[in-house]
């Protein structure tokens, strides 16, 4: 197995909160990884401090044997990091083309003087992206909406659309957060089968959910977060025994309010 | 040394002016997120129906006690002020709210045009005089400072306003709606507050400061004109930045504070820049401390709560 | 050019080639047009032109990259004041065009720098307030930099600026062809005609690249933009510096054209107007900006011409003057435009990408 992602002890407050405290966790390459808890357990808090939409205050994570930054959320993703919105989060005024070559901005470099002078260098990569773009629409199954502006796809469709975007920036980790969330049980196995294709395309994907089916049937290893802290970590059959765990969720004697 | 207390004298008279207008940016800010940037005009409104009314006044009744009839005018502007908030309000920015972000501030924008350009068309571009009806003769309190009396009148009265308004939002049932409203709308509104209403309360409230403001930005300089708000509307939200905006306390002292860094500034500027800069560039502290804090402690001085809605 | 073809109404679908053709001989022959209604009209013609670059440069920034900048005519002014100082008497100082107009352009680039730094980190609302101080401190500086030494000339301007010279070919001599002469407004109105066109092509080749598609990424979510991969920071630094070069060229032929530079023509109330305007076509879509531009300057001229008559007319006197109804007129425009139509005039559906580049395309 090889280490794709490492958290070493990773701690985030907001001012008297802890939301997150020594978290450690490893992601291997080629594995769905699930990071499931009750809610406000800190599941989003890691996303954004992996990403580098918040800084940490302890702790760090080590990306394919280097060391992440914090903070700069764009030499994250060009490390090859790539995440999805707990609530969809599209261009509003992009069409699904348009928001799906937006995601693939990093690994183009076309400059301002490339752009103005229409140099061949800067058309071909412009037509790379075009035709990537198009490509990743039909992967994820909504090329017949090209080029609908965004707002008007139905919800399930903008979950897709933006795993799409997410994957335009050519990612070896892919950070889902809560993509069932609002789906019905159609929409939730169609999401399952293209996220099984993602990891069959050698992705590794990092999943927060709260569809515990769709978690377990899905995931290769889970993770739990509750109150900020890695109670458990295992393949799914043994997490769903454990008792910290069942008691997490049903908020055991340990957690009563 | 007299020159730095007859600055501090001079700060602390137009600081409470600014903090008096600072309170209507911070308490609409504070709850519907919108730099009203009409605001400003509101003053100028309030000093020219002030203006007109003694006019009038002094036409009628011409032995009238000069304190009465600036009370009337007083009381004359200040609903004439209040009015024109709720119409702001009733009639653009309530149709705005949810409307991309730029479009409410873009709607504040040609509302402060479009008030200047109606008081140009009823009272002209000519500066006109503003009678000073409470005394000007300098009196002095330390040798070598001068104090007006109009200028002890103008802190006086707004140190009251501003304690009446602290009052009312802190100890009635009304000011607890509009704490509410501010903390939340929806929550607010389930729990049976009529948030339109606050809301237009809110700027109604606002818009008398405001008339209040203009009729002592008038007698301090004895003069009104239909561009005497902008700047001082400019500045006295960047009073309310200062103090923390959406905090009431932190605009009263933001406005203190800029007026006393302002007045203070404009006495040294000349010999701080070695001759380079002289005091016609007075109006450039407001504008550089705006972007200091807003750059390096955008809570402002007392500010808590920022409401990034990224 | 598309978007301008679809804003035609009616036409514009019926027959996009044809409309086509009429807006070119449009722009071709409308000095001939306002010649006939006399030379004062040729003038606002080419002051149209200039607006239109203006807006165009700041439908960038705010349009494009949803960066509220109220103090855009302050890079207008730099361009100007580039011109002034390095060709005219002030300082003796007589430089060519292509010398005078790059560095105004680069120095009003560096000032959008210089604003943007700061600004970088500020929210939509707080950031068009402190443009707007940005832009009054520029004005009082050009207003008060007389003293101690004399840069400026403070609120009198400069005066004489050197006129536009096309490498020996003077644009404000009228020129003599055999018996035909042509009048030097029309010259000026082909050289403006060609550097909104310039304007146009550049702004469009950035607005459907990955600049453009970044710009609106930002401008729609930050953090999702961020979020893959955006650098927020440079492009917004990127949007300040065009923007500002667009202003600052249009700065530069302003100083030549007027022959004349003082802080008056660079009040707030001139960012506002160009704001307007951009919001009046419709942010976020060129055909709006140009749109906005020709409407808010023609409008008020027509208005003066209707108006004042009318009113003497009417009531003997005139109650509104020119001044009076531009602003009436401009507020009234921004108010409206907001509550009625937000999209603006010509709510074209602003395109970031070429379709055309999909093989076999959907």
């Amino acid at each position: 197995m090889i280490k794709l992602l490492e958290a070493r002890g990773v701690g985030k407050r907001f001012g008297g909160l802890t939301a997150l405290s020594d978290v450690s966790l490893t992601i291997n390459k080629g594995e769905v990884y699930g990071l499931i808890g009750p809610n406000g357990a800190g599941k989003t808090t890691f996303f954004n401090v992996l990403t580098g939409a918040y800084i940490p205050d302890d702790g760090e994570f080590v990306f394919n044997g280097t060391e992440l930054p914090t903070g700069k959320p764009h030499l994250v993703v060009q490390q090859g990091i790539a995440r999805t919105f707990q609530n969809i989060r599209l261009f509003g005024q992009l069409t699904a083309l348009e928001n799906v070559m937006a995601g693939h901005h990093i690994r183009t470099k076309a400059g301002l003087w490339g752009i103005l002078m229409q140099s061949k260098h800067a058309i071909e990569e412009e037509r790379l992206t075009t035709e990537r773009a198009f490509e990743l629409l039909k992967y994820v199954g909504i090329e017949r909406f090209a080029h609908t502006i965004c707002k008007s796809l139905s919800y399930g469709d903008q979950r897709r659309l933006e795993i799409a975007r997410a994957l335009a920036s050519e990612p070896q980790l892919l950070a889902l957060d809560e993509p069932a969330a609002g789906m019905n049980a159609t929409e939730t196995g169609q999401l399952k089968v293209l996220i099984e294709q993602i990891r069959h395309d050698g992705i590794t994907v990092l999943l927060i959910e709260h569809d515990v089916k769709l978690v377990m049937g899905l995931c290769d290893r889970v993770a739990v977060l509750d109150f900020g802290k890695k109670i458990a970590e295992d393949v799914p059959a043994v997490v769903q025994k454990n008792e910290a765990v069942i008691s997490a969720y049903l908020g055991g004697p340990k957690h009563a309010h | 040394m007299e020159t730095l207390l007859q600055q501090i004298v001079n700060g602390l008279v137009v600081g409470s002016v600014y903090a008096l207008v600072a309170l209507g940016y911070t308490m609409v800010y504070g709850i519907l997120g919108l730099i009203n940037f009409a605001h400003g005009e509101v003053v100028m409104i309030g000093a020219l129906t002030a203006l007109q009314t003694l006019l009038i006044l002094m036409g009628v009744a011409p032995d009238m006690a000069p304190l009465l009839k600036l009370a009337i005018a007083v009381l004359v502007a200040m609903p004439v002020c209040m009015i024109l908030g709720f119409l702001m309000e009733r009639l653009a920015y309530r149709r705005l709210r949810g409307a991309p972000r730029l479009a409410p501030l873009i709607t504040a924008i040609g509302m402060s045009f479009l008030l200047q350009t109606l008081a140009m068309i009823i009272w002209g571009r000519n500066y006109h005089t503003f009678p000073q009806l409470i005394s000007t003769a300098p009196m002095q309190p330390i040798p070598g400072v001068f104090v007006t009396p109009v200028q002890v009148a103008i802190v006086i009265v707004s140190a009251l306003v501003m304690a009446g308004l602290i009052l009312l939002v802190t100890k009635t049932r009304l000011g607890r709606a509009m704490r509410a409203t501010a903390e939340n709308h929806r929550v607010a509104a389930l729990m049976g507050v009529d948030t339109n209403a606050i809301i237009a309360l809110t700027f109604v409230i606002g818009a008398g400061l405001a008339a209040v403001a203009g009729v002592m930005f008038a007698s301090n300089y004895g003069i009104a004109h239909y561009a005497m708000g902008f700047m001082p509307g400019l500045k006295a939200f960047t009073a309310a930045v200062l103090g923390g905006i959406g905090n009431l306390g932190g605009a009263m002292l933001g406005g203190i504070v800029l007026g006393l860094v302002e007045a203070v500034g404009a006495g040294y500027i000349e010999t701080m820049t070695f001759g380079f800069l002289n005091s016609s560039y007075q109006d450039i502290f407001a504008f550089v401390i705006l972007g200091i804090v807003l750059i390096f402690r955008p809570t402002g001085l007392l500010g808590e709560r920022v409401s990034d809605r990224a | 050019m598309n978007e301008l073809i679809e804003a035609v109404p009616y036409l514009g679908k019926r027959n996009p080639r044809l409309t086509k053709w009429l807006i070119i001989i449009l722009a071709l022959v409308a000095p001939l047009i306002a010649a006939y209604f006399g030379r004062s009209w040729m003038r606002i013609l080419d002051f149209a032109l200039l607006y239109m670059m203006l807006a165009l440069g700041l439908n960038l920034v705010v349009g494009f990259a949803g960066l509220l900048d109220l103090g855009y005519i302050a890079f207008y002014a730099v361009g100007a004041y580039t011109w002034a100082f390095l060709a005219s008497p002030h300082f003796g100082v007589h430089m060519p065009f292509w010398i005078v107009l790059p560095l105004g352009a680069a120095f009003a680039a560096l000032a959008g720098i210089i604003l943007g730094f700061p600004v970088l980190r500020l929210r939509g609302d707080y950031l068009a307030i402190v443009t707007l101080g940005f832009g009054e401190i520029v004005r009082i500086f050009m207003n008060n930099l007389n003293h101690p030494v004399n840069i400026t000339n403070g609120p009198q301007g400069i005066n004489a600026l050197d006129s536009l010279n096309l490498f020996g070919w003077n644009l404000s001599q009228s020129l003599t062809i055999g018996d035909f002469k042509i009048h030097y407004l029309y010259l000026y109105y082909y050289f403006f005609l060609l550097c909104v066109i310039g304007s146009i092509v550049f702004i469009k080749r950035l607005q459907i690249s990955r600049v453009g598609r970044a710009w609106a990424a930002m401008r729609d979510d930050e953090l999702a933009a961020k979020a893959i991969g955006i650098n927020v920071r440079n492009m917004k630094l990127l949007a300040f510096s065009l923007g500002a070069t667009f202003g600052g060229v249009a700065g530069g032929l302003f100083g030549s054209f007027q022959g004349f530079v003082s802080p008056e023509s660079f009040s707030l109330m001139e960012s506002i107007a160009v704001l307007t305007m951009v919001v009046f076509g419709g942010m976020g879509n060129i055909a709006g900006a140009i749109v906005g531009a020709l409407a808010l300057t023609a409008l008020p001229e027509i208005l003066r011409n209707i108006a004042l008559p009318v009113q003497e007319a009417l009531f003997g006197t005139v109650i509104l003057d020119p001044e009076v109804l531009r602003m009436l007129l401009l507020s009234l425009a921004m108010i409206l435009m907001m509550l009625l139509r937000p999209a603006g005039l010509v709510p074209a559906h602003a395109r970031y990408s070429r379709p055309e580049l999909l093989k076999g395309g959907a």
